[in-house]
C-alpha cells in the first residue's frame, strides 16, 4: 500500500483544481455578475457608436474618408494603398463583414490603449507596480488564447461585446510591456538635463520621455492591433460577427470559398492597419520638420489658403 | 580668498558628504571617526563614498573649478548644488539658501531661473530643433511662445549660432552641439552656471577654441560658474580658484598660481609637477635679500618674470624689488638662472 503512493503517487494524491476553478467562478458569476455587466455597457456604448457609423455610411463616402485620414496621418502611398485594399474587401464580397470587423478591432484597439498606455507609464514610474504587473503580463501571454473564452462566456455571455472584452484582454500586455521599456530606456542623461532645467515630473513626461520612447510605444501599439486581428477568429467562437466569422463557418463546413474571402479579408485590414500605426509613429522630423497638420490634406488645403492671401489682400 | 562677507557668496558647500549604498549612514559615522580606505569601506559595508567633507565657498561671478581624476566625487558636488543629487550630511547654500529646504516647486523654480547647467555629452533632446532645445528652460517657466523664441534667438547669437534654430542636434558637430548645450544655459539668463566636464568630449583643438570663447562670454556676462573638469590645463586657463579633490576629498583650494607655487599635499604636488612654474612666478618669489644700489631700477613684488628678464637684457645690472617703500629683495641674472633650475629640477 505504502509502496504503492510512492511508486504511483498521483493515483491517490491528486488537489482538485478544476473543483476549485468551477466553485470560484460560480462564486464570481453568482455574486458579481451585476459587475461585469456594467463593464459591458460603455463597450457595447462604443461599438455601437462605431459600428453604426461605419455600416450606415454610403461605401464611396467611406473609402474617400479612409484614404484621406491615412493620407493625413501616414502619406500619400499608404492612402492608396489603402483605397485599394478596402476596394479589394468589397468586390470579393466581405464588405459588411469587414466594416463590423473593423468596428469590433477599433474598440478593442481604444480599449487596450486606454488601459495599456497609463498602466505601462505607471509601471515604468513605480518599480514595485512593475514587480506585481510583470508576473501577470507573462501569465496572460503564455496561456493559449483559447483558455481565455471559457471564463468570458460565463462572465460576459457571448456576443460583439464580449468578443472585444475577450480582444482586448490578450491584446494589451505587449503595449503595457513596451510602453514600460521604451520609457525605461530613455538615455539617463537627457532626462536629468530636463530635471536640471525645472521640468515638473509631468511636463518631463511629456515633452521629453514620452516622445524619446515614441518609437517602442509604437511597436507596442502595433503588437497590439496585430494580436486583435490574430484574435478575431478565435472571438469568432463566442459569436463575434465580421470576418472571423466567415473562416470559422469555412473550417466547420469545409466551405474553403468563405474561408479564403475572409482570410483575404482580414489578411487586407492587417496590412493597411500595419503602415497605420507605422505611420502615427513618424515624428515631426520623419516628416522632414513638419508639423502633422502642415500635410496631407489639410496641409494641402492651408497652403491654398494662405496662397490666396496677397490676392485678397490687394 | 575666503574671507568674503557670506552674501557675497553664489555657493557655498559645508561638510558636505555623499554616502552611496544602503548602509550610508553607519559608514558616515565611521568615516567621521576616521576611517578613510575606501576598499575596507566597499567590503564591509558595499557602501562608496562620493564626497567626504567638502567645505568651499564660490564668490558671486567667480570662475570656480573643481579638478579630479574620474571618480573622485567632482560631478557628485556639482550635483549637489541644484539638488539633483541629495546630500547624505552637510549643507548645500545657493545665494544664501539652503537648498535642502526649498520645496519641490521652489526647488523647480531654482532650477528653471537661477542655476544654467551644461552636460559632459551634451544631453541635448534629439527630438527638438534646437531652438527648441535651447528654449526648454523657458518654456519650463511658461514664458509665452514669442518671448521663448526671441530669447532662444538671442542665446543662441551669443554663442556663434544663429540661424541654425529648426536643425536638429545630430545634424551640428561635436563642437557646435555643445555651443548649443551652453546656450540652453545661458537662455534663461541664469545667476549660476554648472559645467559638468562641458569640453571634455571635443577634439583639442575645438576644445581650446570653445574655452576661449566660454572666456569672452563670460567677461561679459559675469555668471558664477562652478566648473568641473578631470583636465590640469583647462583648470589652470577657466578657474579663478580650483578646487583638487581626490577620493572625494578636497585636497587643496586656491588660485592657479598657488596651487602651483605652494602644493600643500604630495598629490596635489604630484599633479601640478608638469606645469611650469615659470608663468606664476613673481619678482617677490625671484627675489633675494641683499644691497641695491640707489640707481637700480625698482619694480613691484607682482612683477611677472618674463617683464623681469627683458629689463635685465636691457642692461641694468640688477632690481630692486620694493612693496611701496618697504625694500624686498634684489634680483639679478643668477636669482632668474636659479628659479628656471628650481622649476627644471621639480619635474
Amino acid at each position: 500500500m505504502d509502496l504503492a503512493i510512492l511508486l504511483d503517487p498521483f493515483a491517490t494524491i491528486s488537489m482538485p483544481l478544476s473543483d476549485w476553478a468551477n466553485d470560484s467562478m460560480r462564486w464570481l458569476t453568482s455574486n458579481y455578475r451585476g459587475i461585469f455587466q456594467a463593464i459591458k455597457a460603455p463597450v457595447k456604448w462604443l461599438l455601437d457608436l462605431v459600428e453604426d457609423g461605419l455600416r450606415g455610411a454610403p461605401q464611396t463616402v467611406l473609402l474617400a474618408l479612409a484614404a484621406a485620414i491615412v493620407w493625413q496621418v501616414v502619406n500619400r502611398t499608404t492612402a492608396i494603398l489603402t483605397l485599394f485594399a478596402f476596394a479589394a474587401i468589397g468586390i470579393i464580397g466581405a464588405w459588411d463583414a469587414a466594416m463590423t470587423s473593423l468596428a469590433v478591432l477599433t474598440t478593442a484597439v481604444s480599449i487596450s490603449a486606454l488601459v495599456g498606455l497609463p498602466l505601462g507609464i505607471l509601471c515604468s514610474r513605480v518599480n514595485w507596480v512593475w514587480a506585481i504587473v510583470r508576473p501577470v503580463l507573462d501569465f496572460m501571454q503564455t496561456i493559449p488564447s483559447f483558455t481565455y473564452l471559457v471564463p468570458v462566456i460565463l462572465l460576459f455571455g457571448i456576443g460583439n461585446v464580449p468578443g472585444i472584452i475577450v480582444t482586448a484582454f490578450f491584446a494589451t500586455p505587449p503595449l503595457v510591456r513596451l510602453t514600460n521599456l521604451g520609457l525605461r530606456e530613455v538615455r539617463a542623461d537627457l532626462v536629468e538635463a530636463a530635471n536640471a532645467f525645472g521640468a515638473s515630473p509631468l511636463k518631463r513626461l511629456w515633452s521629453i520621455e514620452l516622445p524619446l520612447a515614441r518609437p517602442t510605444i509604437m511597436a507596442g501599439v502595433n503588437q497590439t492591433v496585430m494580436l486583435s486581428l490574430a484574435m478575431s477568429v478565435i472571438a469568432s467562437m463566442i459569436s463575434v460577427a465580421g470576418l472571423g466569422r466567415l473562416v470559422l463557418v469555412g473550417i466547420s463546413q469545409l466551405d474553403l470559398a468563405r474561408a479564403s474571402v475572409g482570410g483575404l479579408g482580414i489578411v487586407l485590414l492587417a496590412v493597411v492597419f500595419d503602415r497605420v500605426t507605422q505611420g502615427l509613429g513618424f515624428t515631426r522630423r520623419d516628416r522632414g520638420n513638419r508639423g502633422l497638420w502642415e500635410q496631407g490634406p489639410v496641409g494641402w488645403l492651408r497652403t491654398q489658403v494662405s496662397n490666396r492671401q496677397p490676392l485678397t489682400n490687394e | 580668498m575666503d574671507d568674503h562677507s557670506p552674501d557675497a557668496h553664489a555657493i557655498e558647500c559645508r561638510n558636505l558628504w555623499k554616502i552611496f549604498g544602503q548602509r550610508h549612514l553607519e559608514v558616515l559615522a565611521a568615516a567621521r571617526a576616521g576611517r578613510v580606505d575606501k576598499d575596507a569601506i566597499l567590503e564591509e559595508f558595499g557602501c562608496v563614498i562620493g564626497v567626504a567633507d567638502a567645505t568651499f565657498s564660490v564668490a558671486k561671478g567667480e570662475i570656480f573649478c573643481i579638478m579630479g581624476l574620474s571618480g573622485s566625487g567632482k560631478s557628485t558636488i556639482l550635483r549637489h548644488v541644484n539638488r539633483l543629487i541629495e546630500p547624505t550630511a552637510g549643507s548645500v547654500l545657493v545665494n544664501g539658501q539652503d537648498v535642502m529646504s526649498l520645496s519641490k516647486g521652489e526647488l523647480r523654480a531654482l532650477r528653471a531661473h537661477k542655476i544654467g547647467m551644461v552636460f559632459q555629452h551634451m544631453a541635448l533632446w534629439p527630438h527638438k530643433t534646437i531652438a527648441d532645445n535651447v528654449a526648454f528652460g523657458l518654456e519650463v517657466q511658461r514664458t509665452d511662445r514669442k518671448a521663448c523664441r526671441d530669447s532662444a534667438e538671442e542665446a543662441l547669437e551669443k554663442v556663434g549660432l544663429d540661424g541654425w534654430g529648426d536643425r536638429y542636434p545630430d545634424e551640428l558637430s561635436g563642437g557646435m552641439q555643445q555651443r548649443v548645450g551652453l546656450a540652453r544655459a545661458l537662455a534663461a539668463d541664469p545667476d549660476i552656471l554648472l559645467m559638468d566636464e562641458p569640453f571634455s568630449a571635443l577634439d583639442p583643438l575645438i576644445r581650446r577654441e570653445l574655452q576661449d570663447e566660454f572666456l569672452a562670454l563670460s567677461e561679459k556676462a559675469h555668471k558664477t560658474t562652478l566648473f568641473v573638469t578631470h583636465d590640469l590645463d583647462e583648470a589652470m586657463r577657466v578657474g579663478q580658484r580650483i578646487a583638487i579633490m581626490k577620493d572625494g576629498r578636497i585636497d587643496q583650494v586656491g588660485t592657479p598660481e598657488t596651487i602651483v607655487l605652494y602644493p600643500e599635499t604630495e598629490y596635489v604636488a604630484r599633479f601640478v609637477s608638469s606645469i611650469s612654474t615659470l608663468k606664476y612666478l613673481s619678482a617677490s618669489e625671484i627675489a633675494v635679500a641683499g644691497e641695491v644700489a640707489s640707481d637700480a631700477p625698482t619694480i613691484g613684488p607682482d612683477t611677472p618674470l618674463p617683464v623681469l628678464i627683458e629689463q635685465l637684457a636691457n642692461g641694468v645690472d640688477h632690481l630692486a624689488v620694493r612693496d611701496g617703500a618697504d625694500l624686498i629683495g634684489r634680483i639679478d641674472r643668477p636669482e632668474i638662472l636659479a628659479a628656471v633650475g628650481r622649476d627644471l629640477a621639480r619635474r
